[in-house]
């Protein structure tokens, strides 16, 4: 769905909506993703993002997301020392994908602590975004909405049972989408929500017994 | 939000609304944010796009590359024969704001930021002449985030995809479209702007200077607002664009 203030914004640090605004978006969900600022993050660009990314600020723009910078904080014209200050280690390389995606594409791999994460997202013009993978399920994340992304068991009822969870604690579902890469492994679960999760709703999936990870993207559009 | 003008600009004229306030009640029947919401965030894109021209006015900013930069101060001097009418004044405010964004300053992406000049360039311009009020350019802006939800759906936002006629093209369609409610212009002229500027922009390529949204783009956002004005005076005119603006938009 596209909102009025996705065209008539976002207000952000110049120069480009799609190159600078959008790679801070993919940036904050990365970071949502690992739970805070990674420790290591290796940063592939794909298509536009490599040829032209430099000059418009996206490797500024993807650190600041993963410091927490906004898309209109004028600290991203200095990302990139602050990263290393705060001893984020980053790096940056021009890959070229396989298979289908958006022009302006980047794949994020980040460590923090023992965990790492890697997500593929897309920065599809006017600063909207699409995440098309967290660590190789696909999926679909726009940032509009509250995002909850489980990892759990695939086992019968765990939909219903993370769905009970949420309602009982008063969220309200706006779109859902499990995917797998096998039966019986680990799937995915995507839950946009119409309002963020108290942490009554989220002690109550945590504990879960086939839930293995559990994290809420903010709003970032 | 609607995916058709036409469909839009139906329900506006059975409701005897304007496309502005149909657009903002939409968005709010939506859900996802009240009306308040909405109203605020505009209120706020509109106070960044006055500091983003005013900003760019002063002439001192020059792009990382050099490449662009104190061309807006220029236009501000300007001795020809539009000086000082709401022409060459959207013209400056267009350079003023893209000049204020290669310089990695903050601006509001309308509906990107390569093509973020011409929105606030034309309706800064027509308000500092009209005396319009800050709700009358609320309800304006509305009117250009739909027409640019409408191209978003329909056809693309994204310069890297849909060439520069996705970014200046679609913001000179917004442009147009808002300049006409601003004016108290009816949907039907409205919906009749955005087809008539857009035609005039259709098949730019993206195809920048060092690859950097610096050139042409900045001047093209001059360019854009210009082609807005164009389209606004022909629509209030009463002039009617024989292919609508759906199609003008899909090709």
């Amino acid at each position: 769905m596209v909102s009025l203030l996705d065209i008539i914004g976002p207000v952000m640090v110049g120069p480009s909506s799609s190159h600078t605004a959008g790679a801070c978006r993919i940036g904050l969900i990365a970071r949502a993703l690992i739970g805070g600022s990674p420790d290591t993050a290796r940063v592939e660009l794909h298509g536009s993002f490599a040829r032209t990314g430099t000059g418009h600020g996206t490797d500024r723009a993807i650190a600041g997301g993963l410091l927490g910078y906004q898309p209109d904080d004028v600290r991203l014209r200095e990302s990139l020392e602050a990263a290393e200050q705060s001893g984020m280690k980053i790096t940056f390389e021009n890959t070229k994908l396989r298979g289908d995606h958006h022009p302006n594409t980047t794949r994020i791999t980040l460590t923090r602590e023992r965990r790492s994460v890697v997500l593929v997202g897309s920065s599809i013009g006017a600063g909207r975004i699409i995440i098309t993978a967290i660590d190789g399920f696909p999926v679909d994340v726009t940032g509009s909405y509250t995002t909850l992304v489980v990892v759990a068991h695939d086992e019968p009822g765990i939909v219903a049972r993370l769905a009970t969870a949420l309602a009982e604690e008063s969220v309200n579902l706006a779109t859902m989408r499990v995917s797998r890469r096998q039966k019986g492994g680990d799937a995915i679960h995507i839950y946009e929500l119409d309002s963020p999760p108290g942490p009554a709703a989220i002690d109550r999936i945590r504990a879960l017994s086939a839930v293995k990870t559990l994290r809420v993207i903010d709003r970032v559009a | 939000m609607y995916e058709s003008l036409v469909e839009a600009v139906r329900d506006a004229e059975e409701q005897q609304l304007s496309l502005g306030e149909l657009a903002l009640r939409t968005e709010s029947a939506e859900g996802l944010r009240s009306r308040d919401e909405i109203e605020s965030g505009l209120r706020r894109a509109l106070d960044v796009m006055r500091g983003a021209v005013d900003r760019g006015l002063v002439g001192d900013l020059y792009s990382v590359s050099g490449l662009v930069g104190g061309d807006a101060y220029k236009m501000t001097q300007s001795r020809g024969p539009l000086a000082g009418t709401v022409f060459t004044d959207a013209l400056a405010a267009a350079l003023a704001v893209q000049e204020v964004n290669a310089a990695m300053g903050v601006i509001v992406a309308a509906p990107t930021a390569g093509g973020a000049g011409v929105l606030p360039g034309v309706l800064l311009g027509l308000a500092k002449h009209h005396k319009s009020s800050d709700a009358e350019m609320i309800r304006a802006l509305a009117t250009a985030g739909l027409i640019g939800a409408v191209v978003a759906v329909r056809a693309s936002l994204s310069g890297a995809e849909g060439g520069c006629q996705a970014e200046t093209g679609a913001a000179a369609g917004m442009a147009a479209g808002a300049g006409v409610e601003l004016l108290g212009g009816t949907p039907r002229q409205a919906m009749h702007a955005v087809a008539v500027t857009m035609q005039g922009t259709l098949g730019l390529v993206c195809d920048p200077l060092g690859g950097l949204v610096e050139v042409p783009c900045v001047y093209r956002n001059a360019t854009g607002a210009a082609m807005a004005l164009a389209g606004i005076e022909m629509a209030l005119a009463g002039v009617e664009f024989p292919i609508p603006s759906d199609e003008v938009i899909d090709t």
